[in-house]
């Protein structure tokens, strides 16, 4: 069963992209991730172009985050103050983002930095993940008790001026890590067309050292904005939105997230970040073969009109 | 100078069957060619199709044509981009675009129909001239290509890509003759045919020799609903990116209400 797919210009087998769809949801759903560092690459090892397969995850992400927000609104979970200077920093970011999406794509190196910054990411992110989750799995065999560092402690981030007082999070902060770190994450959305919350929850737990109830929601709402914010102006400037395609993947992830929540909290933590490591890893070494192997093709060709 | 460079190729095809052959323009022969329609639609299902054009040669002679003298070449240009080319070349161990040619208006899609291989209908300087045919049709690149010596290299990638992909396409044989001084050329129209102006281009030849043309314009219109969302894309985008985020939201929001736990 195909479905011609309008923007990405061919067709594809819905079910196969449905099957995507639900796995990456099931995944998302099971580690309590946005799902677009997986979705992307997938969508590129499936032929779909580049510019296509990161403009449409993230739209795939405004989904997927929205639902995990409006139950985080209802607990009352999202510091809105410091997801603000989160976003302001983050629609910056996606701004310039989309800008160097254009100059790469008109230079011809658009497919190469989206393929290195993957790779660059899931190696760096998985491998930190497995050895903290192996560091983990051996101290619950011993059965030691995990010290978390106190988030009393200072760093010196916490001595720059223009500082802001956040009540939800109870904490006293400048804006300007706040801001900066909206604005890589805002980058990282409009290149890679993913949500960022992979990084950005542990950056606000270690490096700014905001309390951990309010640091998913607070990300998933600046995710949502700085997402949406990305698939409009990539639509205006580069055309590259799927509807088609961001649809089937839409509708399969979340429900695909539902099931993934129920196999998730029948595992334990440090198994799953171990399991989720390596997935991230084995996703980042498919791209970096990708990259080095000789192509069938060394030509290509874009035209005005068409093509990538 | 692209305007000044467009007027010497215009200059050389009005030239080309005076200058190649030193004949007088004495020719009777008129070429008239028709198609059912100057517009066509196309289902988003469409998997390629031929297009069938019906056609005469009036003013002709019956001794030549008796003989087999007077071939016919039909071509269904697409509308013309600028087209860019690029290759791959190993750097530090990672394959990355290096080079790349940009050349004038080449069509987006080519289809080629002749009583017989066209290049045993004319010499090839005719054709060139005329720009008739894959191998033939002019490519000029655009800006700095340095001493020049990649240009071949980048014009056969060009022309092979273009042929394996199905968007230029011949065909030695697809036009027929079926009366004496009428013919009927099948062209084919590839399954991702581009949108646009398309111009269908008949020429006579009489023994070797250019002897009249014809061109008749053909609207290639896509219609369906994926045809309607590109053309939402690209010409309300603004509009075309706040639905596709507000399907999204929609999306996820049906999605907590239906699966609500809490």
């Amino acid at each position: 069963m195909t479905v011609y797919l309008p923007i990405a210009e061919l067709s594809v087998n819905i079910l196969i992209i449905l099957g995507m769809g639900a796995a990456v949801g099931f995944l998302s759903g099971m580690f309590g991730v946005g799902g677009g560092f997986l979705i992307t690459p997938l969508l590129i090892f499936y032929n779909i172009p580049p510019v296509v397969a990161v403009a449409t995850g993230a739209n795939q992400v405004v989904a997927s985050s929205i639902s995990g927000a409006i139950t985080h609104f209802r607990r009352g979970t999202i510091d809105i103050k410091l997801g603000t200077v989160l976003l302001c920093g983050g629609l910056a970011g996606a701004t310039l983002g989309v800008w160097l999406f254009s100059l790469l794509r008109r230079i011809g190196q658009l497919d190469l930095v989206i393929s290195l910054a993957y790779v660059i990411l899931l190696g760096t992110v998985g491998t930190l993940m497995l050895w903290e989750s192996i560091i983990a799995l051996r101290r619950a065999s011993k059965n030691e008790t995990v010290t978390l560092r106190k988030p009393g402690q200072h760093n010196w981030i916490h001595g720059l001026p223009l500082k802001m007082r956040f009540k939800k999070s109870k904490i006293y902060l400048s804006v300007i890590p706040v801001a900066t770190l909206g604005f890589c994450i805002g980058i990282l959305t409009s290149v890679m067309g993913v949500g960022g919350g992979f990084i950005m929850v542990p950056a606000m737990i270690y490096l700014l050292r905001i309390p951990t109830n309010v640091v998913v929601g607070t990300s998933l709402f600046q995710i949502i904005f700085v997402s949406a914010y990305t698939v409009i102006v990539q639509a205006t400037a580069n055309y590259t939105v799927d509807i088609v395609l961001a649809f089937v993947l839409m509708i399969a992830g979340v429900i695909g997230a539902q099931y993934g929540v129920r196999v998730g909290q029948k595992l334990r933590g440090e198994q799953l970040r171990a399991l989720l490591a390596l997935l991230v890893l084995a996703v980042g070494i498919r791209l970096a073969i990708e990259l080095v192997i000789p192509p069938k093709e060394i030509y290509s060709i874009v035209s005005a009109g068409r093509g990538f | 100078m692209r305007i000044l460079g467009r007027i010497f190729l215009l200059g050389l095809f009005f030239a080309a069957p005076l200058t190649a052959h030193a004949e007088p323009m004495d020719f009777t022969e008129k070429l008239d060619i028709g198609i059912s329609t100057d517009e066509i639609s196309i289902t988003s299902d469409f998997r390629g199709a031929d297009l069938t054009i019906f056609g005469a040669i009036d003013g002709f002679n019956a001794n030549l044509l008796a003989q087999g003298k007077y071939n016919i070449v039909v071509a269904l240009e697409g509308p013309k981009e600028n087209t860019t080319v690029r290759k791959k070349q190993r750097v530090f161990g990672i394959w990355i675009n290096t080079n790349s040619m940009t050349f004038e208006l080449v069509p987006e899609s080519y289809s080629l129909s002749s009583t017989r291989d066209i290049d045993t209908i004319a010499p090839p300087g005719g054709m060139n001239n005329m720009g008739i045919g894959v191998n033939h049709m002019p490519l000029t690149p655009i800006g700095y290509i340095g001493d020049g010596s990649n240009l071949t290299e980048f014009r056969d990638a060009f022309r092979r890509l273009r042929e394996t992909t199905g968007v230029y396409q011949r065909d030695p044989g697809g036009v027929q003759f079926i009366s004496s001084s009428l013919f009927k050329a099948s062209v084919r129209l590839p399954a991702d045919v581009p949108n646009g102006v398309h111009i269908v281009r008949a020429y006579l030849f009489r023994d070797g020799v250019f002897v009249a043309a014809k061109a008749l314009p053909l609207r290639v219109v896509k219609t369906g609903l994926e045809q309607a969302i590109t053309r939402a894309a690209h010409e309300s985008p603004l509009f075309y990116g706040i639905t596709a985020v507000l399907l999204a939201v929609v999306t996820g929001w049906l999605a907590s209400i239906v699966f609500r736990r809490d």
